[in-house]
């Protein structure tokens, strides 16, 4: 049984260490720590871990999606693993998996590894109720993070959430405070069914029926710059007047800048058209501060300091008023962003 | 009686042009196009405008499908040539573009991911992402040609991992180019109103009816793909070449990444060039193909990456909702596969011959 | 019904559309019997085994097996198992992942549940008492083709079969395993079963058999005991040729008497992967010579190995007295050899090319990737030989798949003819061709040989190779066995030495 363990933990280990070499330089740091701490983790007995419980090391198991997935993800990963260092007072491991089973298998190892913290963001919502028993039999506490599940609530102990309409309805209250003359949108939707594409579309969908703004064109661009640049050429070789563009993610309002700098209409700040944009990259937000673009709405993937705090708060024994944690996003102004902004927020 | 001749022999021609693989694509052409000028002919209208730079630019739909139909086309030649002497296709030059984009924008960017200026000349970027693209054809190639895999299992283990690879060259980070020689190879060249990809596309066709007329290739790879016992006994080596198809179309995956990273001087590996491989063997099924090898049609299958980009366009122009737009995509490839059937080739020949013979009867009355 | 008889099938027909495959067709087989069934190809061998074991249904006729009243009628393989007629095919059809008894059992079992251990322990007595030396737990495919043969043997006599058919089943054995399996044979006859031994080799036929039923054209030649029948006249009733009419053919082809003439190939000790034992064979300046023996003898092996078309694993070969290295096709055409294989579907057409590009193929690639002909250079050769062969084609751009046979055969003929080479191997080139195309073919091989080309020629038909070659080598089970030249060259002779032997 034990020897089993071992090799399940060793396994794990590798699995980690190759993950991390797939990160490159940047997390070189935290790759070690890694690699040294979980064979150590592994060598313990019991009496050690009940040491780990008194306070010098609290264990955590993080279960992401693929840091590749997109930058959001990215900034994601590397957010979780410059908080959960050893100089913070973690021990922590890292599992990564677009596929649910794979994440689920990683967590099954987690709970064997009594881990005292299970983080997850799960890639899909279902499938998650007996693991999450396992986990709550053996004592480990659950924090999802980004993801909700389809899950009883007394199985998790938090859920910290991005509020997909909530950034809509700030984007749209933005665009309606800018008091046009005309409302004539572009209107480029993400992958249709996704959580943040039904949330920044409902937004505008409500405040145009409300306000009688006028969609010119409504499309999906799947996220891609291309075909967002292609949907506004479209739009423009048909002679369609427009003012607005309100593109669900930075990649497609990308797209459609580079639609309009072909057809020569003017974009950003006090020129013809406005553009929108979601995410907050580094690049899109440089965009911004250069005045091209008017405004662009956070995704905020830094969730750690969230968790942080309702470990402390755990740890303290103190109960959380609420399991669900909505997360506090921003909205850029291309006349009021700093260059401040444009570090600290951009991923 | 002169008359009665004229028919006939109009009808048989028509009957020969069906036959001809070269048919289906361009009928599906006409057909779009006809469909376009009937519901709004403002569809074909060009106009000459300027850019933000100042510089000359036509724009119009039939631009856009030329500019944006580039890519695919590249890939359609090096995907007619796996399928016809692999007999099977290669699922993996989305995932490749990525790679090829990936390195493109890494030679110029150096380690620092916005860097002010260019960081290698852009040539030298092109020609390392050509030969990393061409190392990861000679992978695919390899595995297909040596080891016997079957195509699509061979270029999955690619088709998977690409996307990962081509985040890790650039350190998973997103760099963008600021110079503006780079744009024009995805854009236009100052004082030039035409877009770029359209010119690098035709110097690819050129290259390759060049390759066609001056080498064997086309001999060679057909009859590996029809016979490859035969073609042994012929002195020919089809493991070769097929590997050489492969690393061909590695050679078209790095210039249609090329164009790709130049449209935004940036890139995204998890959306760039999405499901282009499966565009691209439906071109080479569009362009009359038989997708299980030999005999081939390479510029049947570029009209056909132009069809899917016409099709493509046009829901765009019309605003085809977007859920539905897979729907309606389905819809219009679902009855160009039927049309170019061979059975619903012959049945069409069929009818137009028995058209002629009604006319016949009448004439003799 | 005789009392001996296990299986008896009387007056069978069968035909496929267009061929009679069978008729009239009588066969019987005794108790502790094994059976030689003999016959060039489409004598109806295999039609008839088929009839046997239920793949195909007779069109008429009676089939009785011991133990059954009246006639049987069988329409599948697994109604022919029931009856105990096994059948082990030259493919082995077991299950190459599973262990020995699990392939000895597999599919039989009356209950959903197996015990393991008394399956495996039932497999183990069955293997030891026949002799079978291999561990029921080993996995199958770990076993050599051999063992296999005789695990699916195995199988077979746990059935409670009565009639065993062997259907070429030492093709892919050597000497040693061959051995194993005649001991493993012999031990089933003495337990009374009979077996159909379905066999190319002669040697194999007079070491192991009983008796011999031959088969020719669909057609019953006769059933022999095996000490009454000598090698030749198996061979002279197989090929259909009495000995007697044969003598009087006096052959009236050119001989070849230019001994002075150099030597354009020679090889010493050449063997391939496909099991041929080493030969030595040699062709002069403006010679036809031709391998010959029965089917499955080794002689397209031969000209494969020659032309590099099969791996190549030994031997020395000389072209034009200057010693090469042959090891793949291109090395072959390089040194000015040709060669028309025999399967030409498989091997020799290129089915959706044109005609033209069919012609143009060899010399093309003989010239080099980067040199193509032009299409005005390409119609030309082609419309060359069209003419020159008489090809029957609508153009030069029909796809070759469209040809009759014949014409296919001429397209390939000229293909190698356009390579103008110094040596041309011609293997089965008038097959399932009309008699008009065989003939123009052999004047051609004459009228090419004149001019100064060599032609190593093959043929299943003895007259043809008479009429052409002046030397003919003879191979016997994958041997080259003898040499015959001048006056030897007579129908008897040939037969002789095909037969091996002392009778």
């Amino acid at each position: 049984m034990k020897m089993k363990k071992i090799l399940a933990m060793a396994a794990s280990t590798i699995l980690c260490g190759a993950m991390f070499a797939g990160c490159g330089e940047t997390s070189s740091s935290s790759n070690k720590t890694d690699t040294t701490t979980a064979p150590k983790a592994t060598d313990a007995d019991t009496p050690k871990s009940d040491d780990n419980k008194s306070g010098s090391l609290i264990k955590v198991g993080i279960i992401n999606n693929d840091p590749n997935e997109s930058g959001y993800r990215t900034a994601n990963v590397n957010d979780l693993k410059a908080t959960f260092t050893k100089e913070n007072g973690f021990d922590a491991s890292f599992a990564y998996s677009l596929k649910n089973e794979e994440q689920i298998n990683a967590a099954q190892k987690f709970i064997q590894d009594e881990v005292d913290y299970l983080l997850l963001s799960a890639a899909d919502t279902a499938g998650w109720d007996s693991v999450l028993k396992d986990a709550k039999d053996a004592g480990v506490r659950v924090i999802l993070f980004d993801r909700t599940i389809d899950a009883d609530e007394s199985l998790y102990d938090a859920s910290i959430v991005s509020d997909m309409d909530k950034e809509g309805e700030q984007a749209v209250d933005w665009l309606k405070s800018q008091d046009l003359k005309a409302y004539d949108i572009i209107h480029l939707q993400g992958v249709m069914g996704s959580a943040a594409q039904k949330g920044r579309s409902k937004a505008l969908d409500d405040t145009a029926k409300e306000l009688g703004w006028n969609i010119v064109t409504q499309q999906t661009a799947e996220w891609n710059a291309e075909k967002a640049q292609q949907i506004v050429q479209a739009a423009i070789d048909a002679n369609k007047e427009f003012n607005v563009i309100y593109a669900e993610n930075d990649d497609m309002a990308k797209g459609a800048v580079a639609a309009l700098d072909r057809a020569n209409i003017s974009h950003g700040v006090d020129k013809d058209v406005v553009v929108i944009g979601f995410d907050c990259n580094k690049w899109a937000l440089k965009e911004l501060k250069a005045g091209n673009w008017n405004y662009d709405g956070q995704c905020n993937p830094f969730q750690s300091s969230y968790i942080l705090d309702i470990i402390d708060k755990l740890e303290k024994g103190e109960t959380l008023s609420d399991k669900k944690i909505v997360m506090d996003e921003k909205g850029f102004d291309a006349k009021t962003i700093t260059d401040a902004d444009v570090e600290q927020y951009g991923i | 009686m002169q008359k009665k001749v004229g028919t006939a022999e109009k009808n048989s021609f028509l009957s020969a042009i069906i036959r001809k693989q070269i048919f289906i694509p361009i009928a599906a052409l006409i057909i779009l196009a006809i469909f376009n000028f009937i519901v709004d002919p403002s569809f074909f209208k060009i106009t000459l405008g300027h850019n933000s730079e100042g510089d000359p630019v036509l724009s119009g739909n039939l631009i856009s499908i030329i500019d944006y139909g580039s890519e695919l086309a590249i890939l359609a030649i090096g995907m007619t040539l796996v399928t016809a002497a692999s007999r099977g296709q290669d699922i993996s030059v989305g995932a490749a573009i990525a790679i090829s984009g990936s390195v493109v924008l890494r030679v110029l960017c150096g380690t620092n991911s916005h860097p002010e200026t260019l960081q290698a000349p852009i040539i030298a970027a092109f020609l390392v992402s050509c030969l990393v693209a061409m190392a990861f054809g000679a992978f695919n190639g390899a595995l297909v040609s040596v080891f016997k895999i079957q195509p699509m299992v061979a270029t999955l283990i690619l088709f998977t991992a690409g996307r990962s690879i081509a985040a890790w060259i650039n350190n998973n980070e997103l760099p963008v180019v600021s110079d503006r020689t780079f744009t024009y190879f995805g854009g236009y060249i100052p004082g030039i109103p035409i877009p770029t990809p359209f010119f690098i596309a035709i110097l690819c066709f050129i290259l390759t009816w060049l390759a066609l007329k001056f080498t064997n290739l086309g001999l060679y790879v057909q009859s590996v793909g029809i016979n490859e016992k035969t073609s042994r006994l012929n002195g020919l080596n089809p493991a070769l070449i097929k590997f050489v198809t492969y690393v061909i179309l590695g050679l078209c995956v790095a210039v249609a990444g090329f164009i790709k990273v130049s449209r935004l001087s940036t890139i995204n590996y998890s959306v760039v060039a999405k499901d282009i491989e499966m565009d691209a063997i439906l071109a080479v099924a569009l362009g009359g193909n038989s997708l299980s090898g030999g005999k081939f049609n390479i510029y049947a299958s570029i009209l056909g990456a132009y069809v899917i980009q016409f099709l493509t366009t046009t829901l765009y122009k019309f605003q085809v909702q977007a859920d539905a737009l897979p729907a309606y995509k389905a819809v219009v490839v679902i009855a160009l596969v039927i049309l170019s059937a061979p059975i619903v080739r012959e049945k069409l020949a069929a009818f137009f011959k028995k058209l002629r013979s009604p006319e016949k009867a009448e004439s003799k009355a | 019904m005789q009392e001996k008889s296990l299986l008896e099938m009387r007056g069978i027909y069968k035909s496929f559309p267009g061929v009679k495959a069978l008729r009239n067709v009588d066969f019987t087989l005794r108790g502790g019997e094994i059976h030689a069934l003999m016959g060039e190809n489409g004598a109806g061998k295999s039609t008839l085994i088929k009839v046997l074991t239920g793949v195909h249904i007779k069109d008429s006729g009676d089939i009785f097996i011991k133990g059954q009243n009246g006639p049987v009628q069988i329409h599948s393989p697994q109604e022919a198992q029931n009856l105990g007629i096994s059948t082990v095919y030259q493919e082995i059809s077991l299950c190459p992942n599973l262990s020995v008894a699990e392939n000895i059992f597999l599919g039989r079992g009356k209950s959903r549940l197996v015990n393991w251990r008394s399956m495996n322990k039932k497999a183990g007595e069955l293997l030891d008492s026949l002799g079978i030396a291999v561990k029921p737990t080993q996995q199958l495919a770990s076993c050599s083709i051999a063992v296999q043969q005789m695990v699916a043997i195995a199988r077979a006599v746990d059935m409670e079969c009565s009639v065993l058919i062997l259907d070429e089943p030492t093709s892919s054995l050597d000497e040693s395993e061959v051995a194993k399996l005649f001991k493993l044979m012999r031990q089933l006859k003495e337990r009374g079963v009979g077996i159909i031994f379905v066999t190319h080799f002669l040697d194999q036929v007079y070491e192991v058999c009983d008796s011999i039923t031959v088969l020719r054209d669909g057609q019953l030649v006769g059933e022999y005991e095996i000490e009454k029948l000598p090698r030749v006249q198996l061979v002279s009733k197989m090929l259909g040729k009495e000995l007697d009419d044969m003598a009087d053919i006096k052959n009236d082809i050119p001989t070849f008497s230019d001994k002075d003439k150099s030597f354009v190939y020679e090889a010493e000790g050449l063997c391939s992967s496909e099991g041929i034992k080493p030969f030595n064979f040699n062709i002069r300046k403006g010679e036809v010579n031709g391998f010959t023996g029965l089917l499955g003898s080794g002689r397209s092996e031969c000209v494969r190995a020659i032309f590099g078309a099969d791996k190549v694993t030994g031997g020395k070969v000389k072209v034009n007295g200057k010693e090469v290295k042959i090891s793949k096709p291109i090395d072959a055409m390089k040194n000015g050899i040709a060669y028309l294989p025999e399967d030409r579907k498989r091997d020799g057409i290129v089915g959706d090319l044109s005609v033209k590009d069919n012609i143009i193929l060899a010399l093309q690639v003989k010239k080099g990737f980067f040199k193509p002909f032009s299409k005005a250079e390409a119609v030309k050769f082609a419309e060359e030989y069209i003419k020159l062969l008489d090809i029957k084609t609508a153009s030069v751009n029909t796809p070759i798949k469209s040809l009759s046979g014949g014409n296919q055969q001429k397209v390939i003929l000229g293909r190698w003819l356009l390579t103008n080479p110094e040596y041309l191997i011609l293997d089965e080139p008038t097959r399932g061709i009309d008699v008009g195309t065989k003939v123009d073919i052999q004047k051609l091989v004459l009228k090419l040989a004149s001019e100064g080309m060599s032609i190593t020629f093959i043929s299943s038909e003895t007259d043809e190779m008479l009429r052409t070659c002046s030397r003919l080598l003879v191979m016997r089970d994958r041997k080259l066995v003898g040499e015959l030249t001048g006056d030897e060259l007579t129908q008897n002779t040939i037969m002789n030495t095909i037969a091996g032997g002392d009778r």
